[in-house]
């Protein structure tokens, strides 16, 4: 019978940490590449493209969920194709990052897109009259410029994806596999005498979101430091 | 060493204004404020894309309207000192001045020395005052090893005695290097000793 196994709230932390870390280490390339293209580039179809990027973080977190259910399911669009090459997505913890992925995106996305925005695009054409082409101006010169806001772009997508439940448990399920600590909370609720352990993973869960944003303030206050703004 | 001379028929925006120069080494900018000083001189340094016309310096020509040309501003090179100086924000004097790594040491100690910026290295611009900003960009435009020299305004903030001790070390580094120059002033006095043509927008 599903659901009466024990669940392990070891299991369910290292799961959340590792698709917390991941979705924002994968995300975080083309999420600011993405920012830096809607703050610094007019082309076509750049309000549909952001449109479509930002839609996730509108939409309830379960439609997201079937919406890509719909995509990597075994009946879905690409799910057959990667089925055919041995791979499954769906209702395993590679769903599980995947939806985290999605729905943290948007937030890294907007950080970045402000971020890059905020910074006075007068010092990359000074840069450029100094002889550093667009890749190493955007290195030396944007990029840490940006920083802060992109430090908190990444802060946003980790904490989103860390609590990440109505897409996972669509397109992840609630197994052993995929239980994070947002699922394996809601299947201790259901279940006499799991209180405790509901309890014991939401302190966890409080200590990894602290964690996090006393790094992000220690970050910020280096950077400040850094540019003595103050 | 012979300098390269600047040829210049730029149609400025806001209105049909036309700058024209042929065939100068070291050309002063002068008008009111809100004219185009600026904007030519950043057409110039080929980060204005909204001039239209035609700059040639000494055998390139760095844009031509007419056939289309326009050499990206990291191909020129010009030593730009915007108004507002504009120190990358991010890094100390040091790697401000030292940014492209074109002069060797003894240039660099001379520069810095000259300007009075050498004791600033490890300072932030942040921290610096207006004057020693306008030296700090001045450095880093000369160290750069330009192509041609553009100064918008760069002794506003200097008093009266540093500002014609900065002028004379100018005026004699770019004849020593054979670095053309456009200055953008609006005291006609500043100009007298660094430039040998004057043009008057308006």
């Amino acid at each position: 019978m599903p659901g009466v196994d024990a669940i392990d709230p070891g299991a369910a932390i290292a799961l959340s940490l590792w698709v917390a870390t991941w979705c924002t280490v994968l995300g975080a390339p083309p999420a600011i590449a993405l920012g830096w293209v809607l703050a610094r580039r007019e082309f076509l179809g750049k309000a549909w493209l952001s449109a479509l990027v930002l839609t996730p973080m509108v939409l309830p977190p379960v439609v997201t969920g079937l919406v890509l259910l719909r995509i990597f399911g075994r009946r879905g669009v690409v799910g057959p194709w990667l089925g055919a090459i041995g791979i499954e997505i769906a209702f395993t913890p590679a769903a599980a990052l995947i939806a985290a992925i999605v729905v943290g995106f948007p937030l890294f996305v907007l950080s970045a897109r402000a971020a890059f925005v905020a910074v006075d695009p007068g010092y990359d054409e000074l840069a450029a009259t100094l002889g550093d082409g667009p890749a190493r101006r955007f290195w030396r010169v944007t990029l840490p410029l940006a920083g802060p806001g992109l430090v908190g772009g990444a802060l946003l997508m980790f904490a989103r994806s860390l609590g990440e439940f109505g897409a996972t448990i669509v397109l992840a399920g609630n197994s052993d596999d995929t239980r994070t600590i947002a699922l394996a909370i809601y299947s201790l609720l259901e279940r006499p005498g799991g209180q405790d352990q509901a309890w014991s993973l939401a302190w966890a869960s409080v200590v990894i979101s602290l964690v996090a944003l006393l790094g992000y303030e220690w970050f910020i206050r280096r950077q400040r430091r850094r540019l003595e703004l103050q | 060493m012979s300098a390269g001379a600047i040829e210049l028929a730029l149609r400025l925006p806001w209105g049909e204004r036309v700058l024209e120069a042929h065939g100068v080494v070291r050309l002063g900018l002068v008008g009111p404020s809100g004219i185009g000083k600026s904007t030519a001189l950043r057409a110039i340094a080929g980060v204005e894309r909204r001039v239209s016309g035609r700059i040639v310096l000494g055998e390139t020509v760095w844009q031509d309207s007419a056939s289309h040309r326009f050499v990206r501003p990291e191909l020129r090179r010009v030593g730009w000192v915007p108004q507002d100086a504009r120190l990358f924000p991010h890094v100390d004097v040091a790697a401000n001045v030292g940014w492209t790594n074109a002069a060797h040491d003894e240039l660099r100690a001379a520069v810095t020395r000259a300007l009075g910026v050498d004791g600033l290295g490890a300072r932030r611009p942040r921290h610096l005052s207006g004057g020693e900003r306008q030296r700090v960009a001045l450095a880093r435009a000369l160290l750069a090893r330009p192509s041609v020299l553009l100064l918008d305004e760069p002794f506003t903030a200097l008093d009266r005695n540093l500002r014609a001790q900065v002028i004379a070390f100018v005026a004699g580094h770019v004849r020593a290097h054979g670095i053309p120059l456009v200055v953008v002033s609006h005291d006609e006095r500043d100009l007298g000793e660094l430039v040998d043509h004057v043009v008057e927008l308006k």
